[in-house]
């Protein structure tokens, strides 16, 4: 059966809770990205909301900080017209030293019907999917250095409304790869969508060597990285990467992989740049890129929204 | 497919003949998506190629959406002019149980305030389970509810209607 491989497809193999894209099928993520193609055009009438989640409340759950994030949740929720419940979870029972399931078993009691889930654990989401009520869906918001799926998914929702199709693609993702959850979801996302060439581009420290397995191609010099690429995926560089020894200095990096107009050059002359955010500008990628025409990351903001209504609705009108 | 046959497109010039006299200068015709969307782009063609013309989803106004869950995406609403003041020719191939044209009016207000909204449709099958009466059906039919009756458009953009047994 489906569903006992996969805890995110009930039995129909339809999507119920979001907890990574690794592992769903093709059709999925094609039903995702056509359904957000419709909640796009809500923010152009004059009620930027539809009645679908009337009477459903969701919990953004965050056991780690991510303001941005949070809201862009909070926005797509509210746009579905669900009651949006945030809790300051780090701070209140976590701190008082109540169980994460504890925390799931009382917020249950509160008749939740969705969480949405950033928890600095690996696999927090899964296991809060497994004990919840049946009625109960899971959407991660990002855990640990496993998964951000949204982010995934907003990432080739962007590509596909520039590229329109994705077999002949060559896309470089450049950066801290070994540390972030968004490129794992990116990779997963485009090899399900059958992209042609997925680069890795990074230092040796930040690019793990079993991403060839998967399939990818590892570059450890820039400019040959991108070279001929169709879409460039930079990641934030992490400050705390810097004290640890994996990198001589923020500088430094900005010399060898930070993208500049220069680099970008080498890159097909219509590939797009894209960043998740927040941007570190002068660290891993410059101003005027960032900036400049080919870049497409404040689109990427407002595909989020509309991605993550369509998760929310999808997963809401499945049933386990 | 059921020996049930019926001529959608003599139905068709009943209902362009009646819509005819409806069309002023800042009339919309707007066609609920799929089978509603060719007609209200045929009547366009053949009335008045400068009507506005729009399409309408019932999808995210459904008051079925947590039985069936979310439809497939590709039936966006498309109002390609200003709702607001504007009288409206809501076109539809089938009327039954009046639940889309309910969804289909809530959508068109998340675009304004019409001045009117009247509708025009191919076949009335009865079975309504809310107060909505359209102003003009081309035909009344009774149907068994197991059956499904679908507008069809071929190559050559002319109608046809199916009639589909559901399970």
């Amino acid at each position: 059966m489906l569903s006992r491989r996969n805890p995110q497809l009930n039995s129909h193999g339809e999507l119920i809770h979001l907890l990574s894209v690794e592992g769903l099928p093709k059709a999925v993520l094609t039903q995702i990205l056509d359904t957000a193609g419709t909640f796009l055009s809500v923010n152009d009438r004059e009620v930027k909301k539809v009645p679908l989640l009337r009477g459903k409340s969701i919990f953004n759950l965050f056991f780690e900080n991510s303001t941005r994030t949070r809201t862009t949740f909070e926005i797509a929720a509210k746009r579905l017209s669900a009651d949006v419940i945030n809790l300051d979870i780090a701070r209140s029972s976590t701190a008082k030293g109540e169980s994460l399931l504890d925390t799931i078993a009382n917020l249950s009691a509160m008749h939740a019907d969705m969480f949405v889930v950033r928890h600095s654990e690996s696999g927090a989401p899964y296991l809060i999917a497994q004990h919840c009520a049946p009625h109960v869906h899971v959407i991660n918001a990002g855990d640990g250095r496993h998964a951000h799926p949204t982010q995934g998914l907003l990432d080739v929702y962007t590509i596909r409304h520039y590229k329109k199709d994705f077999a002949n693609l060559r896309v470089a993702i450049v950066g801290d790869i070994v540390h972030s959850r968004v490129a794992r979801s990116d990779i997963h996302a485009l090899s399900t969508l059958g992209v042609a060439e997925i680069r890795a581009v990074g230092p040796k420290t930040l690019v793990p060597n079993d991403l060839r397995e998967m399939g990818v191609h590892v570059f450890h010099d820039m400019k040959e990285g991108v070279r001929d690429c169709d879409v460039i995926i930079m990641l934030r560089l992490q400050n705390e990467r810097m004290s640890g020894g994996m990198l001589p200095s923020a500088s430094e990096y900005y010399k060898s992989y930070g993208l500049t107009e220069e680099k970008l050059a080498l890159a097909k002359s219509d590939c797009i740049v894209m960043h998740p955010g927040p941007i570190n500008r002068g660290v891993e990628i410059d101003s005027q890129v960032a900036d400049g025409r080919h870049s497409v990351i404040l689109p990427q903001v407002t595909f989020g929204i509309a991605v993550r209504m369509a998760v929310m609705s999808i997963i809401a009108g499945n049933e386990a | 497919m059921n020996a049930l046959r019926i001529d959608a497109e003599a139905l068709y010039a009943e209902l362009r003949r009646a819509v005819q006299p409806h069309l002023k200068p800042d009339t919309a015709l707007v066609g609920i998506w799929s089978g509603g969307a060719w007609l209200a782009e045929r009547l366009k063609q053949d009335l008045c190629p400068d009507a506005p013309q729009g399409v309408v989803s019932s999808a995210l106004h459904r008051d079925d959406f947590s039985a069936r869950g979310m439809a497939a995406g590709s039936d966006a609403t498309r109002l390609p002019f200003s709702v607001d003041g504007r009288p409206i020719l809501l076109i539809d191939d089938v009327l039954y149980t009046g639940r889309t044209i309910r969804a289909v009016i809530n959508e068109l207000y998340d675009f304004g305030r019409p001045a009117s909204i009247h509708l025009f449709v191919l076949v009335d099958r009865g079975g309504r389970e809310l107060p909505i009466e359209p102003s003009f059906a081309a035909a009344k039919i009774a149907l068994p509810p197991e059956q499904r009756l679908s507008l069809m458009r071929n190559e050559a953009g002319r109608f046809e209607f199916t009639v589909q047994e559901q399970s």
